[in-house]
């Protein structure tokens, strides 16, 4: 092949191939928004039907709501129950707050985890796929908020978290949390509408609310927005997370990977070249005949 | 038609020599096959508990703490000292400085098998080991994760250094074309094995990095990829020192005299490399602690922990080495290496294990059933490598 035609050639495939990139690149975009829940911690009554109908659903530890006095200490969620309930004494008298699964915009989990078990679905909700989980458990030590819990006990162990009730959702449900809040304190929709939301409580009760939202911006953004009329880190959020998405902590040395990668050899290659007694130049001026050395 | 008739006939050839050569040799009761053994058996049985009956029955682990000892120890730890293995092929077959030729077999040979019994001991932590397979084959590739690269890289180093060691096992077996074939690849193969150990040693500090609330201050920081490099490569230089030391006096009947003495020298050349190195990393460790202004955080009980860390295993056996190589006393380089050593141990089981979460209430500590496992994992290495030092032409060659 000569020059010319060379060039013809790579110019007319690469105007083929145009079109369909442009294809492709449509085809991918998402006019769906992620969905999440905003929790107005102020309206939380604490019955903790949210643990129920969470672990009747789900199959997991059904706790006796009336009986276990489980609100006395402050607990977190375990293997057995994705989401619990919190008491705390604050200023502003008791104040209870669920926890579960934050469904970062930008899991560390999902970063985290080498065979796609750990999943962001398209949707929103942070997903869990056990015929891919290996169990390394890189999922836990990565995540800011410790939401995946491993069994131990089991000689197939699950990760168990919160996935915003993903099936439900695909059948056009609510999730069942959100579903059995008898106060209106768990509200489900798009981020961009829970935002709304959020805003208009703030500005509307500038007095009742502290002036922010936990969620909004914390990790780079997660799918439960928190409302509270108290401090966060009075009510058990930790407030020292920052804004930055975690997978950027990771982002600067993957990318460093193929540089390196080829870099390297090449450096290498030539430093073996360069030290090589054959390409010597002898004392009178002569190149060494290769192997005259040996 | 005769050409598969006489690989058959190698294939049988090699196979007998292998079954004949599977008998053990010399004394059984030795002190190590005395202790050994033992921990061996428990630890098997300890196994048979953790598969049924999950991981949870035999450690400590727990929600807050997802790795222990058998992640700290076996995979971070055993994985840095099996550094010297890259540092002694750059050394010998891009630099091509002869005078270390003679370690290189053994070398290769040690950071092998430190990978195949410490990188496969990865398996006893994974809670669904049978999914391994997954990150390889294919059906679910996670390209953003550092774990992704990390085992990727693990698996080609391990067959780099297969190919750099089948050799010295073709010469064993007496396959002399197999055995130039794959001499020829030895370049290659070293070139390669290089650029994976600098990925994947520090790939295994750049886990840690989304650890970063929960490991304290004084070890977290975003250039742990580069700390756990740079100290790989001392860490390597070290064991080699170290473990030299113990199977000079161990196979002393497989060396001769002019080995024993060439390997003062060889000792020699080592401890400067690694006083050199150990500078490095300690002047990193400065500028990151000045950079970070971590002043006011070595007043506690961390605070001299770290402290402990630095002067006493970097620093310390830092100036041992320059020390000892200045003055040529071999012994102290022996005693700068085990320091060296321990150092390591320190600082890698303080990233992955004792500061994080240092500020738990329940922190965690391994149980007799991980130590045990750890150690059976330590006495099966030593073993293969001993059953490999005895028959192959690795000390002599």
């Amino acid at each position: 092949m000569d020059r010319r035609q060379f060039i013809r050639t790579s110019f007319t495939l690469g105007a083929a191939a145009t079109p369909m990139n442009d294809l492709r690149a449509a085809s991918k975009k998402e006019n769906k928004e992620f969905v999440g829940v905003l929790v107005d911690t102020t309206r939380c009554i604490g019955c903790r039907s949210c643990e129920v109908a969470c672990s009747t659903t789900w199959g997991n530890f059904v706790p006796d709501v009336k009986a276990d006095n489980a609100l006395d200490q402050v607990r977190d969620t375990t293997e057995k129950q994705f989401t619990i309930v919190n008491k705390f004494k604050t200023e502003k008298g008791e104040v209870f707050v669920k926890r579960q699964c934050m469904h970062c915009w930008q899991p560390a989990c999902v970063a985290a985890c080498l065979v796609n078990a750990m999943f962001k679905t398209k949707e929103g909700p942070v997903t869990w796929n056990g015929d891919r989980c290996m169990g390394c458990r890189f999922c836990m030590v990565s995540c800011p908020f410790d939401v995946p819990k491993a069994e131990y006990h089991s000689w197939n162990p699950r990760i168990m978290k919160c996935h915003m009730c993903y099936e439900r959702l695909q059948a056009g449900k609510k999730p069942a949390c959100v579903e059995a809040c008898p106060t209106d304190t768990l509200m489900f929709g798009s981020k961009r509408d829970l935002m709304e939301v959020a805003r208009h409580r703030v500005y509307s009760h500038p007095d009742k609310y502290v002036h922010s939202i936990y969620g909004e911006n914390e990790v780079g953004g997660t799918g439960w927005l928190y409302l509270s009329a108290v401090p966060f880190e009075q009510i058990g959020f930790k407030t020292n997370l920052g804004t930055t998405p975690y997978p950027e902590y990771t982002k600067q040395f993957l990318v460093s990977v193929p540089m390196v990668l080829f870099g390297v050899p090449a450096l290498l290659l030539g430093l073996s070249q360069l030290s090589d007694r054959k390409n010597e130049v002898r004392e009178n001026g002569e190149w060494t005949k290769p192997g005259a050395d040996k | 038609m005769n050409s598969t008739v006489a690989a058959t006939g190698e294939f049988t050839r090699v196979f007998k020599f292998f079954l004949q050569e599977l008998k053990p040799r010399g004394k059984w009761l030795t002190p190590f096959n005395v202790i050994s053994i033992p921990v061996i058996l428990v630890g098997l049985i300890i196994l048979y508990f953790r598969f049924v009956y999950g991981i949870g029955a035999v450690t400590n682990l727990s929600q807050e703490f997802p790795w222990g000892l058998w992640i700290g120890f076996d995979v971070v730890t055993g994985v840095a000292f099996a550094g010297g293995s890259y540092v002694v092929t750059f050394v010998v077959y891009v630099m091509r400085i002869e005078k270390y030729h003679s370690i290189v077999r053994v070398t290769v040979l040690n950071g092998l098998l430190a990978y195949i019994f410490y990188a496969g001991a990865l398996v006893l932590d994974l809670g669904r080991p049978w999914h391994i397979v997954n990150p390889i084959i294919g059906n679910a590739f996670g390209y953003n994760s550092v774990l992704f690269l990390v085992s990727w890289h693990f698996l080609l180093y391990m067959l780099t250094m297969a190919a750099e060691f089948s050799p010295v096992v073709a010469e064993w077996a007496k396959l002399e074309k197999f055995r130039k074939f794959m001499t020829r690849m030895t370049l290659g193969a070293v070139i390669f094995g290089i650029t994976l150990s600098m990925l994947h040693q520090s790939g295994l500090g750049a886990l840690f990095l989304m650890a970063k609330p929960k490991i304290h201050p004084l070890w977290y920081s975003e250039f742990i990829p580069i700390m756990f490099y740079v100290s790989s490569i001392y860490a390597g230089l070290s064991m080699i020192i170290f473990e030299g030391t113990i199977s000079h006096r161990v196979f002393k009947d497989l060396i001769g005299a002019k080995d024993h003495h060439a390997h003062d020298e060889i000792v020699l050349g080592l401890a400067k490399g690694a006083a050199i190195v150990m500078f490095v990393y300690y002047f990193f460790q400065a500028l990151l602690f000045i950079h970070e202004e971590r002043w006011e955080l070595i007043t506690d009980f961390w605070g001299y922990w770290y402290l402990l860390e630095i002067y006493g295993f970097v620093l310390l056996p830092c100036f041992l080495y320059a020390y000892a190589v200045r003055h040529r006393k071999i012994g102290l380089i022996k005693i700068a290496a085990a320091m060296s050593c321990i150092g390591i141990i320190l600082n890698r089981l303080n990233v992955s294990v004792i500061a994080f979460r240092w500020d738990s209430v329940n922190h965690y500590y391994p149980t007799w059933q991980e130590i045990n496992v750890t150690l059976m994992v330590v006495f099966a290495e030593i073993w293969v490598l001993r059953w490999i030092i005895t028959r192959m032409p690795v000390l002599k060659h």
